[in-house]
């Protein structure tokens, strides 16, 4: 009866969880994990790709406040795979829960990740490129664009999810790491590839740093060490029709990231807006695991050498 | 119809000439440029994996390590081997699939500073990520321990590995 009840009440309660749940656990049981330093941002990228053969899966979940609608929830899964040591790929799925409303997918991103320079400079560019296919219900913002407000979220799903983007996003990851601290700038380009949509601009900054630059001698789950902290902020930056801070929406986000031995990350961040145009709040965290060997058991799967 | 062709159409004899000197120009810069590749290709097989060793520059190799003989260091370096290099280099660091054996003489050889430099650096081409992500003292850490390594003979890497008790220099 329990096993018959809990499922049903995870399915109605948190149905964005069911997805991630199923693939953390058919992963832990193919691949081996390990203890990765993942950086706390969760909208800016710094300079660093995923290992080669790695695959690192990872869940997040965004709680927005809304004005002249209903607050929402959306989650999305990252498939995080390094190719190779200078490119990464990215696979998203996208939902949302709008309280009083419906819970909905809102589509998928394909991104990658380019390394443009082979040794590490003071400031290290990396090429993202991503391919969006997502409705106009997707509230994950994971970035924010051009003259995106508050207001476009309002509407109840079943108008938004009319409406679909296909977009290209580009963004030059600039990013250095000094002294235990990283500090990443991230300009975006944004294209709908509708001819008639113009061009949107937006950025995202962060700076962060570890708790502690010195690692302790023994394995702990509270070592200062297992801790980054930081802020990040982003905004859009209007689009060529009407480029400048004009009708756009900005936030400012305290960050954490708890790196823990048993190879799993958390990140939280409060992101708060910074004019009328933005939520008030958005309340975001992250649980990831990084699988390593994993581009070796797919080889073997297609029948590589071992 | 003829309008179009005629926008293929070279202009007479020198025309002519001048579209295969192109052609034959460019067929021949492919060919050397396919066998230098080849040549290229086969040469950089025939290096060492190691080789990026030495490409640290002098500045780099000349750094001195701030935790040398500090048995901490070798622990706390032990400790951060196993989360990030053992995937690659093995639980020994006797080598894998991904990484080269770090018990070789290139790299027991090797100075910390250079060491340090390949961290920091990677060799990205060769698959090897940059670590730079790990704080400078972290970085250190590890090279404390790959410096521990080489004070064991190379058959008693056989189980898990133990930092090693260093030599203070």
């Amino acid at each position: 009866m329990v096993a018959r009840v809990c499922p049903e009440l995870v399915r109605r309660k948190f149905p964005g969880l069911i997805f991630p749940v199923l693939i953390f656990s058919l992963l832990f049981c193919l691949s081996s994990p390990i203890r990765a330093q993942e950086s706390p941002y969760i909208v800016t990228y710094d300079h660093y790709l995923e290992e080669p053969g790695s695959l690192e899966v990872e869940y997040f979940s965004t709680f927005g406040t809304q004005r002249g609608g209903n607050d929402f929830d959306a989650f999305w899964t990252e498939f995080e795979f390094g190719v190779t040591a200078w490119w990464t790929t990215e696979v998203y799925l996208a939902g949302q829960t709008t309280f009083n409303d419906s819970t909905i997918f809102t589509g998928f991103r394909w991104e990658n990740r380019f390394r443009l320079l082979q040794r590490e400079h003071v400031v290290n560019p990396v090429l993202y490129v991503e391919y969006e296919n997502t409705s106009g219900a997707d509230k994950i913002l994971k970035e924010v664009e051009g003259h995106d407000v508050e207001s476009d979220y309002a509407p109840p799903n079943a108008v938004l999810r009319k409406e679909h983007d296909h977009e290209l996003e580009l963004k030059l990851l600039l990013s250095s790491t000094f002294k235990g601290w990283n500090v990443a700038v991230n300009p975006i380009v944004t294209k709908n590839l509708l001819p008639s949509e113009p061009w949107e601009f937006a950025y995202a900054a962060g700076a962060s740093r570890p708790l502690a630059l010195k690692a302790l001698p023994n394995r702990c789950n509270f070592c200062p060490e297992n801790f980054i902290a930081g802020v990040e902020m982003y905004g859009g930056l209007g689009d060529t029709q009407s480029a400048g801070l004009h009708g756009t929406s900005h936030y400012v986000a305290p960050v954490v990231a708890w790196n823990l031995p048993s190879d799993w990350t958390v990140r939280l961040s409060t992101g708060f807006g910074l004019n009328d145009n933005s939520h008030r709040l958005l309340l975001r965290w992250g649980l990831s695991h990084e699988f390593s060997g994993f581009g070796e058991l797919v080889e073997r799967w297609l029948g590589g050498r071992p | 119809m003829k309008a179009r062709f005629a926008l293929f159409r070279p202009a007479g004899r020198i025309g002519w000439a001048t579209i295969v000197a192109i052609l034959v120009g460019i067929s021949v810069f492919g060919a050397a440029w396919a066998v230098a590749q080849k040549e290229d290709a086969a040469s950089k097989n025939r290096k060492s994996t190691y080789a990026a060793l030495a490409e640290a520059p002098e500045k780099a190799r000349e750094k001195r390590n701030p935790f040398a003989g500090d048995a901490q260091a070798v622990a706390a370096g032990g400790k951060l081997f196993e989360q990030h290099c053992v995937q690659c280099h093995g639980r020994n660091a006797e080598g894998a699939k991904y990484g080269p054996s770090l018990l070789r003489e290139e790299v027991q050889q090797a100075t910390p500073g250079t060491l340090f430099w390949i961290l920091t650096n990677g060799v990205v081409r060769r698959g090897m990520p940059v670590w730079s992500k790990l704080p400078e003292q972290e970085r250190w850490q590890i090279v404390t321990f790959l410096e521990s390594l080489k004070l064991q003979p190379a058959t008693a890497h056989s189980g898990n590995l133990q930092p090693v008790k260093p030599v203070l220099r």
